[in-house]
């Protein structure tokens, strides 16, 4: 009853959500390498980016990718002054800690969300949103082509900024070695701020691709967290390239699964990679032994 | 541990300090007015509707029904055997979710209401008229479709319009009176639906009664609300390549659904609904007039012959961004339903108008069916119409009765 005719577009379906996903998983990743926590306000921060983006379509008129260049900059400030201002300073340099202060930060903007843009389900109709592309017979809707581009040029520019620049080695050397990153004069504080920046300005290019099909409300977050968290731990905790390739394999998997098992139970498979990962191989696809 | 125990503190805290505050606003400013208006002044009514959240379209549209009403009850000088009492409408907002529905029942029992309206969604209607026959306080159903709502012998709840079981019921009666008329061109059906009570009971008894009539069920497809993503279910509709397609859900969803059919170059003989969305919305045949067109909808309809629903018709057209939809007629109606009630119960007092509501034979409405008559709670001459878009505009196509216009099936896209 599968044909591969309905396999394929399936198949393209999946690596474009993949995309997303992955440049989710890219910034908390990036965040847990450095940090060496896990930060539960991803959601919650992308939620916000979702209504940064939504906000200014509905407000302003302007179109969600011309805002790339607004929400970036905002997502990469509000990061980098909440680890500076609140969690550096609430964590008194220990890492649960900074756990605990995460959460709290989720708990505080979904519910100034939930006071200040209520609970309903708000979306954006642009006159791209339902418009596709024809690959190879598969009609792909263009906001995903378009978000799978964006989000591997995000992950390019990303992994640019880690290998290639001054801040990039002050990156992997603190995530690496704090007292020693410490001892040869990097400035560890200024790192880790700018660490979390560059982890929610992820956020804020993935809002500016999802939108324009997707939705956003107040807990839309917490969906992304979940499906982010099991990137990262099929990666490889802190991998980049596993957050990438990670990402791709859990959107085929829920689209592939959606395909067969239904919407409602599609998603079972990404949380049976997920238990598995643990079992069999817990440093992840491309994570060292610990 | 010690973070732990601070924690629970801090709620215990919070709690206690949430409870103080309502506390303090029901003895200011709700408890003390009420006892002075149960004799004279006002009659409290409560009207709750999903304002906000998943279902707030659906919600605004129900409460600018029941709004409309209210005016036009109160400009025409209140209930005249209550001395002309004004109805004091208490609005008050479900969010989307039955427990919240619940909590806006006690609260609104708190402030002293006669009775309540609404509910709109079936899930929030099973709540809230379960909570409002803790107090005994008559409950009029808008919409809430599940037949549950009528059958827990709850004697406080009554609904005007049909149940999905009357629904679908008919709703198969005239899909099976359409395909023998044109020579029994569709064999095989595919039904999506949403996941709450409304969709997954109305795609139960679609699945259970269609193959008796010779049809052939290929596949039942459930999806979440809010769903922003059809493409999976129209990949699987198109390899199954069904004659009808029967959506059974949310304007939203059902939007997005039509849409990414046509998008991906699907169409079958016929997207027949039953209680779902496009074809009795205006908004959506507004909107995409070529993706609506053909499409067809069993749903609650008015008489489109009666002066009054076309007055009201009119009425809510000439507002900004407003569409004449079944939220906004059955609310409208529900209110006359129990302002007619209260009139002949001649009294504020619950008991007085749960009878005068079980003993309705209020004639005065514009919906096809004849005086109400409530067995346990459902007013059984309610009967639903089969509506298909044409030419841009919603028309009743059966049963003949009511026809407008002859149905064009199947629809040659």
């Amino acid at each position: 009853m599968l044909e591969l005719s309905i396999l394929f577009p399936a198949l393209l379906n999946g690596l474009t959500m993949g995309a997303v996903y992955a440049l989710i998983a890219l910034g908390l990743t990036l965040i847990y390498g450095v940090l060496h926590i896990i930060n539960f306000a991803h959601g919650a921060a992308l939620m916000m980016a979702l209504y940064g983006v939504y906000y200014l379509k509905d407000s302003a008129g302007i179109d969600p990718y011309l805002a790339l260049p607004v929400v970036i900059p905002v997502m990469f400030a509000a990061g980098y002054a909440l680890q500076r201002g609140v969690i550096g300073r609430a964590s008194h340099g220990k890492d649960e800690n900074i756990l605990l202060v995460t959460l709290g930060i989720s708990i505080v903007l979904e519910n100034l969300a939930l006071f200040l843009f209520r609970s309903d389900t708000r979306t954006i109709d642009t006159p791209y949103t339902l418009s596709t592309l024809d690959i190879a017979g598969a009609m792909i809707s263009l906001p995903k082509v378009v978000a799978f581009g964006g989000a591997l040029v995000t992950a390019a520019v990303l992994l640019l900024i880690v290998y290639g620049t001054d801040l990039g080695r002050a990156i992997r050397a603190c995530a690496k070695e704090r007292q020693g990153a410490k001892l040869v004069g990097i400035d560890v504080d200024h790192v880790f701020a700018m660490s979390f920046g560059i982890g929610l300005a992820c956020l804020g290019a993935a809002a500016c691709f999802l939108l324009p099909a997707y939705y956003v409300n107040p807990t839309v977050g917490n969906g992304f967290v979940l499906i982010a968290f099991t990137v990262v731990v099929l990666g490889g905790m802190g991998s980049f390239s596993g957050a990438l390739l990670g990402g791709f394999i859990i959107g085929i998997v829920e689209s592939v699964g959606g395909l067969w098992l239904g919407e409602s139970l599609g998603q079972i498979g990404i949380f049976l990679i997920f238990i598995a990962v643990l079992l069999f191989r817990p440093q992840g696809l491309f994570g060292a032994k610990a | 541990m010690s973070a732990n125990r601070s924690r629970r503190k801090f709620l215990k805290q919070s709690t206690s300090m949430t409870a103080a505050a309502a506390a303090s606003t029901a003895l200011g400013t709700l408890g003390f007015p009420s006892i002075v208006s149960a004799q004279s002044g006002p009659i409290k009514i409560g009207i709750v509707h999903p304002v906000t959240g998943a279902l707030s379209y659906s919600g605004q549209l129900s409460r600018l029904g029941a709004q409309i009403a209210v005016s036009e009850i109160n400009e025409a000088g209140g209930i005249k055997s209550l001395g002309g009492a004004k109805i004091d409408a208490v609005w008050s907002d479900a969010q989307s979710q039955p427990q919240i529905g619940v909590a806006e029942v006690e609260k609104m029992n708190e402030a002293g209401v006669s009775a309540i309206l609404g509910g709109y969604a079936s899930a929030i209607c099973l709540a809230t008229t379960q909570a409002a026959a803790k107090y005994n306080i008559p409950y009029v159903v808008d919409v809430g479709v599940a037949d549950q709502i009528v059958e827990r012998g709850l004697k406080n709840t009554f609904r005007f319009a049909p149940g999905y079981s009357i629904v679908s019921r008919e709703g198969i009666k005239y899909l099976h009176i359409l395909n023998t008329v044109a020579g029994k061109p569709a064999k095989t059906v595919v039904i999506v639906h949403e996941e709450s009570l409304f969709g997954t009971g109305t795609a139960n008894l679609l699945a259970r009664d269609l193959p008796g009539m010779g049809y052939e069920v290929k596949e039942v497809i459930k999806h979440a609300n809010p769903t922003r993503d059809f493409s999976n279910i129209v990949l699987r509709l198109k390899a199954i390549n069904p004659d009808i397609v029967i959506p059974a859900n949310y304007y939203d969803e059902y939007v997005l659904l039509v849409r990414t059919m046509r998008q991906q170059g699907f169409s079958p003989k016929a997207i027949y609904s039953v209680l779902g969305g496009g074809a009795s919305s205006f908004k959506f045949v507004k909107q995409f007039p070529d993706v609506a067109n053909g499409i067809m909808d069993c749903n609650h309809w008015y008489n489109a012959k009666d002066k009054r629903a076309i007055a009201l018709r009119k009425k809510v057209e000439a507002m900004k961004d407003q569409f004449f939809t079944y939220e906004v007629f059955l609310n409208y109606q529900c209110v006359y339903l129990l302002a007619d009630a209260i009139e002949r119960a001649k009294s504020r007092d619950r008991a007085a108008i749960t009878d005068a509501l079980a003993n309705s034979t209020w004639d005065k409405h514009f919906m096809p069916y004849g005086p109400t008559k409530f067995v346990n709670g459902q007013n059984i001459g309610a009967m639903p119409a089969v509506l298909q878009v044409q030419k841009g505009d919603i028309r009743v196509v059966l049963p003949n009765t009511l026809a407008e216009v002859e149905p064009v099936f199947p629809w040659k896209a």
